[in-house]
């Protein structure tokens, strides 16, 4: 069984518009005939392939935030800063807030939604999943816009060559581990499809899950109604 | 013209802002709870457009001082020099790496203040009920959704700088008070994005009245 179901009734989430959505070959995706927006994916493995890279990327995220990211020389003094060092270095010069927004982004939020993410997928994979996976998920998606691995590792680069011109730098591993982190994480968000889990998920009203994981039988309105 | 087409709203139906799910609500003043994920429902994000504005206007307060006010300050040798944002790009110009220079340039002046434009403009156009070019203002906001994380380049450039050139006495640098408005501008810009609610764009043309509280 697979998250794939059948044909269903949906609302585009951009501009409303209610469609049938059939069922989607393996690798195709709906659009919504009056925006343009995706309203659904098929993947062909939407549990154990996420799985394996959010597995990865956790490792890499711990090498990421423990090895230094890039090391300095000039005139016999050396010196070299972590992920957490920049932003620990940020607070000690008085700037706390940025500090806090710089250890949000660039640890906090990658680590949860990492970690968010592999809880979700480790329940999904024997449906029904509890309830909690439902919490997880939600968190994971309201971590990913914060997540800026990507952001980080470039402004990594801009910084590097900025030093560059004053002193001799040198990239270190966790430089590195950034830079396969960045594109573990679209990997991941790539082979991923909510609603897949969101098929697998116990229902919140009555904690009945749906006969096989599909909420919709057919084309035709099948909707809960809401007391 | 308005085209006759059906919404989930003008259906009396709710779509999940959280799982997607298609549900009947009993009433549309008070949708209740999701059955499936439990987030509670609204037709439309609850004080979409004000929430917006709000955060539009604190954002495009903050520009002012993020740009004026220096992002890092110098120390070689005794003496200090400040560099604002425009000065960190000026430096990246001449010191020959303009890519470089392109790049923060755009992330950290361009992109925030197009941000703020694209917001204010995707605003007033929803409040006067336009129905032009819908298509074109939804992938405008998909690009504002998309592109506002990138402009806190400038954040981790400025934090690693910092984090790295502590060889005092003979060179240091600080971060200067223009960081924390900078940072809050991109974040003020981002939670502005996720609270406008892209499907105001389609309701005129829909003749809907969502229940916008």
């Amino acid at each position: 069984m697979t998250g794939a179901g059948h044909a269903e009734t949906l609302a585009c989430p951009d501009c409303d518009l209610l469609q049938v959505v059939p069922e989607l070959p393996l690798g195709a995706k709906a659009s919504c005939a009056r925006c343009g927006r995706t309203l659904a994916t098929r993947t062909a493995d939407p549990i154990e392939r996420p799985l394996a890279l959010s597995i990865a990327a956790l490792l890499v995220l711990i090498l990421a935030n423990t090895a230094p990211l890039m090391g300095l020389s000039v005139v016999g003094q050396q010196a070299s800063t972590t992920i957490v060092g920049g932003a620990w270095q940020m607070w000690v010069q008085g700037q706390e807030l940025t500090a806090v927004v710089v250890a949000f982004c660039a640890v906090f939020a990658p680590a949860a939604y990492l970690l968010c993410t592999l809880a979700v997928l480790l329940a999904a994979r024997r449906p029904p999943a509890p309830r909690w996976v439902g919490e997880l998920l939600r968190w994971a998606e309201a971590m990913q816009p914060w997540s800026m691995v990507e952001v980080m590792m470039l402004g990594i680069l801009v910084a590097l060559i900025k030093i560059a011109e004053l002193a001799t730098v040198e990239p270190d591993i966790g430089m590195y581990a950034v830079g396969v982190l960045m594109l573990l994480i679209p990997a991941i968000q790539s082979s991923f499809d909510p609603e897949a889990i969101w098929k697998r998920v116990t229902w919140a009203d009555d904690g009945s899950p749906p006969a096989d994981g599909a909420v919709q039988t057919d084309g035709t309105l099948n909707l809960r109604s809401v007391p | 013209m308005t085209t006759s087409v059906l919404t989930a709203a003008r259906a009396g139906l709710v779509s999940c802002g959280t799982c997607g799910l298609l549900a009947a609500s009993a009433s549309r003043a008070a949708p209740g709870h999701c059955p499936r994920c439990g987030a509670p429902l609204a037709a439309r994000r609850r004080g979409s457009v004000e929430t917006t504005w709000a955060l539009v206007i604190a954002a495009a307060i903050c520009y002012i001082p993020a740009n004026l006010l220096p992002v890092l300050g110098t120390t070689t040798l005794g003496s200090t020099e400040y560099d604002t944002i425009m000065g960190g790009v000026v430096f990246l110009f001449t010191s020959g790496s303009w890519p470089l220079a392109l790049i923060v340039l755009v992330a950290s002046v361009m992109v925030p203040l197009g941000k703020l434009l694209a917001l204010a403009y995707l605003l007033i156009t929803v409040q006067r009920g336009s129905i032009a070019s819908n298509r074109e203002r939804t992938r405008l906001y998909h690009l504002v959704v998309f592109i506002g994380r990138w402009s806190m380049l400038d954040v981790f450039v400025d934090t690693f700088t910092v984090a790295l050139v502590q060889l005092s006495p003979l060179m240091s640098v600080q971060p200067g008070a223009g960081v924390v408005f900078f940072a809050a501008v991109v974040v003020l810009t981002m939670i502005a994005a996720e609270s406008f609610d892209p499907r105001l764009i389609w309701d005129a043309d829909t003749e809907t009245e969502p229940d916008v509280a």
